[in-house]
């Protein structure tokens, strides 16, 4: 296999060319005004992961209130009350907007997927760059309304709330509704790249399933953030002018408010989860040197989870006072979600059985992923059944369970394909041995932390409290040790991936053997991307000897 | 996925590109350039439909808290200005076709005259729109706490008392009456219709631009795209003022 | 395995909360067994495949017969499921027609309980044992959320409207009421303690009218006093329907400045308005009527009890 491959034109064994996509220009207005996607996505990366820490901070320190009911570190007060709910608002909103929902998508998928296409750059350049401007400002007002005394709304924004309470909550609207339109543009381009861009002989079952969990995630993009914008606008006219479509003083309907917003954020949680899917579809196959198992059913399931997360946003409020009857339909949809996620599932199992699989570290967070991603789907089934969700709903076990979701399982997915692009990226390799130690710290920190609280939950500590009952102590404790742990990992990630920039360039063109179009440039790739237009022969994923497949 | 190179760059991009300007080189040929132009256009087209799909829900699910209400205050709608300005925007559109067909065959003094007869019927609508609003400004006829207007039949506040268990114990002085459903009403007439008629100016907006480079010759029938996608962004404008003109002006 | 129970699930309130906890544990092993199923494989296959170098991987593709497996089996499992789920939601969406009625008004953030012959309390509770009760509830300003853990019963508090939730209390005690849905500040600390009392404590909480009364006479709050409350009850007993407290003319005399005055009545004797003509006339308000009023006041025995009846005197003797 090793001599089959080397023989192959596959592996990167050309010179490195002098001028690659970082060094080709140089200086601030190279980058500002940029229209390459490449390096639109870096900067998109920088944003997000700036996002990512100050996200951190703020949960650090709920935690760390948390740590005793009294919340004296040191025998000082660390947070009040208002202060505490202003600090889980900014974040949740900060996670949600400003990092998840543009991690993977707009960096990652930035920098990769017109390489995967073989194409030269996405559809629009422009409106790429200007998506990214738009990212930035949505931040800078975020930021602002930080700055001004912040909101403690919740990221939900739920009214009547939110429309009474003090604090500049119309500029932190305004900037999830100018965020909202960065995704959109981001998700717009995405498809019209996909449809048009492809590599000559690329068929839409050649593509690769990164592309095809982006391309299902664009498509909420695109059908779902409107309607947040929208409801967005609703809710700043509501506090601006009291146009009362949402206040029950003046005949308004706060429930529909509800509706509104899940209509956008339940969607929103596959943009999150479905890039995050994807990454791991390229990373089994090429850490297990075997092909796909089952390429259809895991992109059909992309698909079908894009559509049937339109479908669901009733089960957020089966206690809320919606109607019985779409509260029992809602419950009903949402079994739906599990049948093509347990799918992706077991064909990723299927891959790595009779596989070649190599422990890098993104195969371990691969692992991580299917490991965490089966706890925060099956503590789903809880929530999903009417009877029982009646008492879990609005407790920590929801919090805990959508963290396994978001946090173990699309930010694992996401730390784990920054890892295994890092290459291609920067042109240079990180510390193995370090990456290692991250990623079991990830894990025991994570576990930690969000295991203990579906026992909180189930003990009845709603979430958003500041004051708990004594008999909740040990529990918080332990879960706040967890993040600290947490903390940890991530630090020493972020400290050996950014030792790696000091070091001259290293890395092949190709280091885990990938068979897709983005390891068929060089590391990191010229400005163009490809010397010469790549032309598609075999399909994604094939592993097999090159004599023996033609 | 082994490759072979087909020397597309040297042949096609570079020979394209000494042709035509408006070639980007990320794209192999203009063909396929217009063709990615019409699918990002279509797209950003599906957001509008959606955004203003969410207000058409949010409309129909007021609409059937309030019926009644809904269906007297369309009354203080003027029905002949809204159909005028319905036979306008037809108009406008009709001419939009006409700038596109121009365009097209690369005649240029019919796509001036047909993009400025264009932008002058989107002048009319908003002059239309003008007279329109300034009347229920006077009339009070204004969104929800601004709601003024002292002639309708008004009906007692029922939301204290909506409970059937509650009438027991709720107050019993008699409840003040109510403006809600109809300041609804009008809350959605201005939000619906004012976030139309920003699109109408947007649209004025591009079309002076558009108007301004086709009386400069940039388009021909290899290179068209603006006037193109201009003009599907005003049809859909026009089309939701189909929807919305009933939706107002004509539902008993 | 009920160590593991108790280990997640808080005490158990009511036979509803039993057959919510069996669910759950039902759960829980099928998760555990779905989980290994994932977490097992995972691990042996990185182990039993793990790198040799030359080792050509089999191209397998696909397997039409294991991914319908895989798709139907969680399928059909899911729907037992849901309907598993929705036997449990039926009954708690259902509340027995003979059920007490409570009516609950949330504000930022108290909990004030009404009973269905008008006794009020604040954040504290009572309910009969093994009786059903049923919730109307509203709320004056946000969204909150009356959620009872051990009796395994929450439903959002919406302004605006009422929503209903119900339980039936097994276990005589105490258990804690807490607010679910994010109110603000006060959010975490918005209590109420419910009491599950025997038939004998029940009666006679309703006897002496809830608890509430009990903050306005005994002293400690300057803006609780005995007219305070006798104020709350002019306004949600119905007295304001046809008695003003401004002097201006109803149905019935206003009570402004009536206190310690003479009054004309219709039959032309006259009475001096004290405490003691007040309750008779709460009691039994045809006996004697004031001049110029029709004698259509409907008898409030059996409604007020001794603490509204001293509030209203305090009340009306405030209004001079």
């Amino acid at each position: 296999m090793d001599q089959a491959i080397k023989t192959t034109p596959r592996i990167g064994d050309r010179p490195r060319p002098r001028k690659n996509y970082l060094n080709e220009t140089r200086g601030f207005k190279s980058w500002a005004f940029t229209l390459d996607h490449k390096r639109i996505g870096i900067m998109y990366l920088i944003g997000v992961l700036f996002s990512f820490l100050l996200g951190g901070i703020f949960a650090l320190l709920v935690r760390l209130t948390l740590l005793s009911p009294t919340h004296k570190i040191f025998g000082q007060v660390l947070l009040t009350a208002e202060q505490y709910n202003r600090v889980f608002t900014l974040h949740g909103a900060i996670m949600v907007f400003l990092f998840i929902i543009p991690a993977i998508p707009a960096s990652l998928g930035n920098f990769v997927l017109p390489l995967m296409l073989g194409a030269k750059d996405v559809a629009f350049p422009r409106l790429n760059l200007f998506s990214f401007y738009l990212w930035l400002t949505g931040a800078l007002m975020a930021l602002t309304a930080m700055v001004f005394g912040a909101v403690d709304t919740g990221w939900t924004f739920y009214t009547p709330y939110s429309t009474t309470t003090d604090g500049p909550v119309t500029l932190m609207t305004a900037a999830v509704f100018v965020l909202g339109f960065s995704s959109i543009f981001t998700g717009l381009n995405f498809i019209a790249t996909v449809h048009k861009l492809r590599a000559p002989g690329m068929g839409w079952f050649d593509l690769p399933l990164f592309i095809w969990g982006i391309y299902s995630t664009a498509v909420i993009q695109v059908l779902a953030t409107p309607v947040l914008g929208i409801t967005l606008v609703l809710l700043m006219l509501e506090r601006s002018f009291g146009i009362g479509i949402f206040d029950p003083r003046i005949g308004g309907d706060p429930v529909l408010f509800q509706h509104f917003f899940w209509f956008y954020s339940h969607p929103a949680v596959y943009i999150m989860i479905l890039p995050g899917m994807a990454i791991i579809s390229e990373l089994i196959p090429t850490f297990s040197q075997k092909t796909i198992f089952g390429y259809r059913a895991i992109a059909y399931s992309s698909v079908s989870l894009a559509l049937v997360s339109f479908i669901v946003w009733g089960h957020h409020m089966f206690v809320a006072g919606q109607s019985q009857l779409a509260t029992v339909v809602f419950s009903a949809l949402t079994f739906l979600v599990a049948i093509p996620s347990g799918v992706k599932v077991f064909n990723w199992l299927g891959t790595m059985y009779q596989g070649n699989i190599k422990l890098d570290t993104p195969m371990l967070y691969a692992m991580s992923f299917l490991v965490l991603f089966a706890i925060g789907g099956l503590t789903g089934i809880f929530l999903g059944t009417l009877a029982t969700d009646v008492h879990l709903t609005d407790t920590y076990f929801v919090v805990a369970h959508f963290h396994y979701v978001m946090m173990g399982s699309t930010v694992t997915a996401f730390i784990g394909g920054l890892h295994y692009w890092w290459p291609k990226m920067t042109g240079r390799m990180y510390s193995e041995k370090w990456g290692r130690v991250g990623c079991l710290l990830w894990n025991v920190g994570f576990n930690m932390t969000f295991l203990t609280q579906f026992f909180l939950g189930s003990k009845g500590m709603p979430r958003r409290y500041y004051n708990y009952l004594d008999q909740f102590q040990p529990l918080h404790a332990f879960s706040t040790v967890g993040s600290w742990i947490i903390g940890l990992g991530l630090f020493i990630t972020a400290a050996y991936l950014l030792a790696s920039l000091r070091k001259p360039a290293d890395a092949p063109d190709n280091p885990w053997n990938g068979t897709t179009l983005e390891w068929q440039t060089s590391s990191p790739p010229i400005t163009h991307n490809f010397e010469e237009q790549p032309v598609l022969e075999r399909e994604p994923y094939d592993y097999r000897p090159v004599v023996a497949a033609r | 996925m082994s490759t072979t190179s087909v020397d597309l760059h040297a042949h096609g991009h570079e020979a394209e590109h000494a042709h035509d300007p408006h070639h980007q080189h990320h794209f192999t040929t203009m063909e396929q350039q217009f063709d990615t132009s019409k699918i990002g256009m279509w797209l950003f087209l599906v957001t509008e439909v959606l955004l203003f799909g969410g207000l058409f829900v949010g409309f129909g699910m007021m609409q059937a808290r309030y019926p009644r209400e809904f269906v007297e205050a369309h009354t203080h709608l003027v029905r002949w200005q809204g159909a005028l300005n319905t036979v306008v925007l037809l108009i406008s559109s009709y001419t939009m076709v006409l700038a596109v067909n121009a365009a097209k065959k690369g005649i240029k003094s019919k796509q001036v005259l047909f993009l400025a007869l264009t932008i002058v019927c989107a002048c009319i609508f908003l002059v239309v729109k003008y007279f329109e609003y300034s009347h229920k400004f006077e009339e009070g006829w204004l969104p929800a706490k601004y709601y003024s207007y002292k002639g309708d039949s008004l009906p007692a506040c029922m939301e204290k008392s909506a409970g059937p268990e509650a009438a027991a114990a709720a107050p019993t002085t008699p409840p003040a009456p109510c403006t809600n459903g109809y300041a609804t009403f009008f809350s959605f007439y201005f939000m619906m219709t004012g976030l139309h008629g920003i699109h109408i100016l947007v649209g004025i907006i591009i079309l002076t631009w558009v108007l301004i480079r086709a009386n400069r010759g940039e388009f021909s029938s290899s290179y068209y795209t603006p006037v193109d996608l201009v003009g599907l962004y005003w049809h859909l404008v026009d089309m939701i003022w189909i929807y919305l003109f009933p939706l107002y002006y004509l539902i008993q | 395995m009920e160590w593991l129970r108790r280990l997640m699930m808080p005490a158990q309130g009511s036979e509803f909360a039993k057959e919510i906890d069996n669910m759950y544990m039902g759960l829980f092993w099928l998760s555990v067994v779905l989980f290994l199923m994932i977490a097992i494989p995972t691990v042996y296959f990185a182990w039993r495949y793990r790198y040799r170098p030359g080792r050509v991987t089999p191209h397998n593709t696909h397997n039409t017969t294991l991914e319908i497996t895989w798709t139907v089996l969680p399928l059909l499992l899911c729907v037992a499921i849901f309907f598993w789920g929705l036997k449990g939601w039926m009954e708690y969406a259902v509340a027995p027609g003979e059920a007490m009625e409570v009516q609950i008004t949330a504000k930022k953030w108290l909990w004030q309980f009404e009973y269905p012959d008008g006794s009020r309390t604040i954040n504290d509770l009572h309910v009969p044992i093994n009786k059903p009760v049923k919730f109307i509830m509203t709320s004056e300003d946000v969204i909150h959320d009356f959620f009872v853990p051990d009796m395994r019963v929450k439903h959002d508090i919406i302004p605006g409207r009422y929503t209903e939730v119900w339980f039936n209390p097994t276990v005589h005690g105490q258990h804690v009421i807490t607010c679910a849905e994010y109110c603000g500040k006060g959010h975490s600390d918005m209590h109420a303690v419910l009491t599950v009392d025997n038939d004998a404590e029940f009666a006679k909480f309703l006897e002496t009218g809830g608890t509430e009364w009990e903050d306005y006479f005994n002293g400690k709050d300057p803006k609780k006093t005995p007219a305070d409350w006798g104020k709350v009850q002019y306004e949600t007993k119905g007295c304001n329907s046809c008695h003003t407290i401004d002097g201006s003319k109803s149905k019935g005399p206003t009570w402004k400045g009536i206190y310690g005055h003479m009054v004309e009545l219709n039959n032309g004797t006259s009475v001096l308005v004290d405490d003691d003509y007040l309750r008779e006339s709460m009691l039994y308000p045809n006996a004697k009527v004031v001049k110029g009023f029709e004698p259509i006041m409907p008898t409030f025995q059996g409604l007020l009890k001794e603490n509204q009846i001293k509030g209203l005197q305090a009340f009306i003797k405030s209004l001079q």
